[in-house]
């Protein structure tokens, strides 16, 4: 197999259509049914998550998921603005639960989808390998890197408030600090190309500090998204605090933007050529806004250390500053 | 019901023993602060490279003193090309000087200018007050000082960068356009001035269009502090020609404090675009003050809250929330002391409530008050006399506020209060978030846990507890919600002005 760069023009080419008819290919799952006398796999139905539940989008709308090399690999939901809505309502619901964890309990419970994760290391591998095209080696070392990277954020739950927090000497009689506290609700549209760690690698430090998420999964490669989903409704993450919508992004991001009730958008998987409408969209509710990298998110190397930072939690977190008198 | 006709008003009370209640207010003698030192120049130009230049082609707009409506300056009205011209200038200043110093080099420059402006003190509080209308005491006391403050907390900043973002390389973004308001004209300046040159950028900076003077003079100090040509640049003009500015493509930062629907104007502008945006916006700030508060501490803290520079002030405590069984005595206690409030001359150096900016904003406080009458607040005011010149409005309380009313969702930005009342904890949190807007709070109990309880509760960038409309350099102050994006003051203050990406995706 040849070399794979991480270039942007490889990837793209990589990269499975989306077709809006459907192809009536038989599904290559890997699981698929051998030869006659061998058992006939059961396959996976692919759903959104809302709420800390699966349902199928209110559409009853699918679209076909094809791997790296053209074959139809699932049909997945084409999640719809009604879907988005009623994700958004789910993280309204679920984020004052989230946020008044404390910060030692939300480090547990990411810690808690890295062990899970862990447990499904295989399945997570298949997947990649079967939605970005790649071998199984990079493939491993890409959801490795997914799995770390939780134990990372993971460990600045409840460290992150200390650098980013100061106490300010006031020229006065008065103890003053500032303190970051969660945005509130963030949209996030995850990257297109890297499925499952570029999605990692910006929800992990959405979630870290108590914002509750609304995803809009990678279009082309939604599947892994959809199997972390399953993993996060068993590690404790409460229901509601991340919400994932598979679907067509013409049909989903521009109502996750113009949303009233989300306070925040990591627009950092968005083709950048539709940066500008989106984050005019966004502007009616004050959005505070993370743009995509000028030439895409397609280049970025998840793999390196750069691709995590608490600079990166300190986008969706507001600085309170608090002051006291200091008296008798 | 009009305004003119007032259902309750008291004269100054007895408190001091020497004039009956009810009867004879206490009378002042005047005590009219110097302006004799004060030279204002009869016209401004545009200040670009150092230089004082008419704009082109050359038109100019007067600036008058809301106090008297008397003019005091004329001042450039800077065109389309006038902002190209100061754009280039920034620029060139940038890549040719600005850029090139050591941050230590940058840090002594502040640190003069913060010197000019402490030796100049008075001059500057004295135009200021004229220019804006707000109380001597106030622009001597708070605004020059902190402005000047400002200037001295950044410099140092200015060669400690990296430590200010540990694992980061902190880069200047390049050339700033700044857009600020009326109310704070000098301190807004040193606001928006002082992190950006520390950070390595230079600027260009419009003042709101009716407050140019203070920024004027600054451009003096800039001169006398012999900053190279080109670091700071301020033009004047109308709100056309900020927007140009921050949409010029040769800016890489827009910082902007002012009114909500204006910022969200200029969020779109830069949709899409490198720019940096930091938006310090409107806001309607609840003061909540439980039945445990030190009540004459926490009277003064409302009226200070909310009649401080008129009321014009983006996080002015807008919205009273008094415990219901504290509310009478709370209120009674508001209204005498409303009543011993001294309105008029703004340089007078008892007054405590000046003038209203602008006979537009007059205008809109006057309206909004009406919303209130009409909607069926009550209202009150006391009975002060009004100078004949000038735009002033008394201090005003509503009572019977509810909710929805305009009174108490609008931000009025006048010397206007609306006081609702709660019983519990939960009711005053509920109460208080609900707006838009998320600025500032106040807090007034003694129960230590409940003033944490209180402050973690609301979703306001500042909350002051048993304390209120306190600033400082060292302070980071911003919005959550509508209220605006990014903090002013402080090490967060830095962040704004920096490129901070990790392989510098900001840079050009």
């Amino acid at each position: 197999m040849a070399t794979r760069s991480r270039t942007k023009t490889a990837t793209r080419s990589r990269r499975a259509p989306v077709l809006d008819q459907r192809t009536a290919q038989p599904l290559a799952t890997t699981n698929a049914a051998g030869a006659a006398g061998e058992r006939l796999s059961v396959r996976k139905t692919y759903k959104l998550y809302i709420g800390g539940a699966f349902p199928r989008t209110e559409s009853g709308r699918a679209y076909e998921v094809f791997d790296a090399r053209g074959r139809l690999l699932a049909n997945a939901c084409r999640g719809t603005r009604k879907d988005i809505r009623d994700a958004v309502r789910a993280a309204r619901k679920a984020q004052p639960d989230w946020v008044a964890r404390t910060a030692f309990n939300r480090g547990q419970i990411l810690y808690r989808i890295a062990e899970l994760m862990e447990g499904r290391r295989d399945q997570f591998i298949a997947e990649v390998m079967d939605a970005e095209g790649m071998a199984r080696r990079r493939a491993t070392r890409v959801v490795d890197a997914a799995i770390d990277r939780w134990v990372w954020y993971a460990g600045w739950a409840d460290k992150y408030a200390q650098t980013l927090g100061t106490v300010n000497p006031v020229n006065g009689s008065y103890f003053n600090f500032s303190v970051p506290e969660a945005t509130g609700v963030v949209g996030l549209i995850a990257p297109e190309g890297s499925s499952l760690l570029g999605l990692v690698s910006r929800l992990a430090p959405i979630i870290v500090s108590g914002n509750a998420a609304v995803v809009i999964a990678s279009e082309s490669r939604p599947l892994p998204a959809v199997t972390l989903s399953e993993v996060l409704a068993t590690s404790d993450v409460p229901g509601g605090a991340v919400n994932l919508i598979t679907g067509l992004r013409r049909e989903l991001v521009q109502h996750l933007a113009a949303h009233m009730d989300v306070n925040g958008l990591d627009a950092y998987g968005l083709d950048p050529a539709q940066a500008a409408a989106i984050e005019e969209l966004g502007v009616e509710n004050v959005k505070r806004l993370v743009r995509p990298p000028s030439s895409g998110s397609d280049g970025v190397d998840w793999l390196s250390e750069r691709s995590q930072s608490p600079y990166q939690i300190g986008e969706f977190v507001e600085i309170k500053t608090v002051w006291h008198p200091i008296g008798a | 019901m009009t305004l003119t006709k007032k259902p309750e008003t008291r004269p100054a009370p007895a408190s001091w023993g020497l004039a009956a209640r009810g009867k004879v207010p206490w009378e002042y003698a005047a005590a009219p602060e110097a302006t004799d030192h004060i030279t204002i120049r009869p016209e401004y130009g545009l200040f670009i490279d150092n230089e004082f230049k008419p704009s082109r082609p050359r038109a100019t707009f007067t600036v008058i003193n809301p106090a008297t409506e008397e003019s005091l300056a004329k001042v450039a009205k800077a065109s389309r090309a006038d902002v190209n011209r100061a754009v280039t200038a920034a620029r060139r200043a940038y890549q040719h000087t600005w850029s090139q110093l050591p941050g230590s080099e940058r840090a002594k420059y502040l640190y003069r200018i913060a010197r000019i402006m402490q030796e100049r003190s008075r001059e500057f509080a004295v135009v200021e007050t004229m220019n804006s209308g707000k109380p001597i005491k106030e622009s001597r006391d708070v605004d020059v000082p902190l402005a000047a403050a400002h200037f001295f907390y950044y410099a140092g900043w200015a060669d400690k960068l990296d430590y200010a973002f540990p694992g980061r390389e902190p880069r200047a973004l390049g050339v700033a356009a700044q857009v600020i308001p009326w109310n704070f004209p000098l301190l807004m300046l040193a606001w928006k001035i002082a992190p950006a040159l520390a950070a390595g950028n230079t600027v260009i900076l419009k003042p709101a269009s009716t407050t140019p003077l203070t920024a004027y003079l600054f451009a003096d100090v800039v001169r006398q502090a012999d900053l190279p040509p080109g670091v700071v640049n301020i033009i004047t003009g109308p709100g056309e020609i900020g927007m140009e500015l921050v949409t010029h493509p040769e800016v890489d930062k827009v910082a902007f404090t002012g009114s909500t629907a204006v910022g969200k104007m200029i969020a779109r502008a830069v949709a899409g675009s490198h720019k940096k945006l930091t938006l310090e916006l409107g806001g309607k700030a609840a003061n909540i003050v439980f039945d445990d508060a030190p009540l004459d501490q926490a009277i003064e803290g409302i009226i200070n809250g909310i009649y401080f520079n008129q009321g014009e002030v983006c996080c002015a405590g807008s919205r009273l929330f008094a415990q219901e069984s504290v509310y009478e005595p709370l209120l009674d206690k508001l209204k005498d002391r409303l009543s011993t409030l001294r309105v008029g001359d703004p340089l007078d150096k008892n007054t405590d409530v000046g003038a209203i900016n602008s006979a537009g904003q007059l205008a809109k406080v006057q309206e909004l008050v009406q919303s209130g009458i009409d909607e069926g607040a009550e209202i009150f005011q006391p009975d002060c006399v009004l100078p004949d010149k000038g735009f002033f409005f008394r201090p005003t309380l509503f009572t019977g506020v509810s909710q929805s009313h305009r009174i108490a969702q609008e931000e009025i930005f006048g010397p206007v209060l609306s006081v609702l009342t709660f019983r519990t904890p939960d009711e005053a949190i509920e109460k208080a978030n609900n707006t838009p807007y998320g600025l500032s709070a106040g807090v007034w109990t003694e129960k230590g846990s409940r003033i944490f309880k209180m402050v973690s509760a609301m979703r306001a960038g500042v909350v002051w507890a048993n304390t209120f409309n306190r600033f400082d350099p060292t302070s980071p102050f911003g919005g959550y919600k509508e209220s605006g994006y990014g903090r002013e003051g402080g090490m967060h203050g830095l962040a704004g002005y920096l490129d901070l990406s990790p392989n510098g995706t900001h840079r050009r």
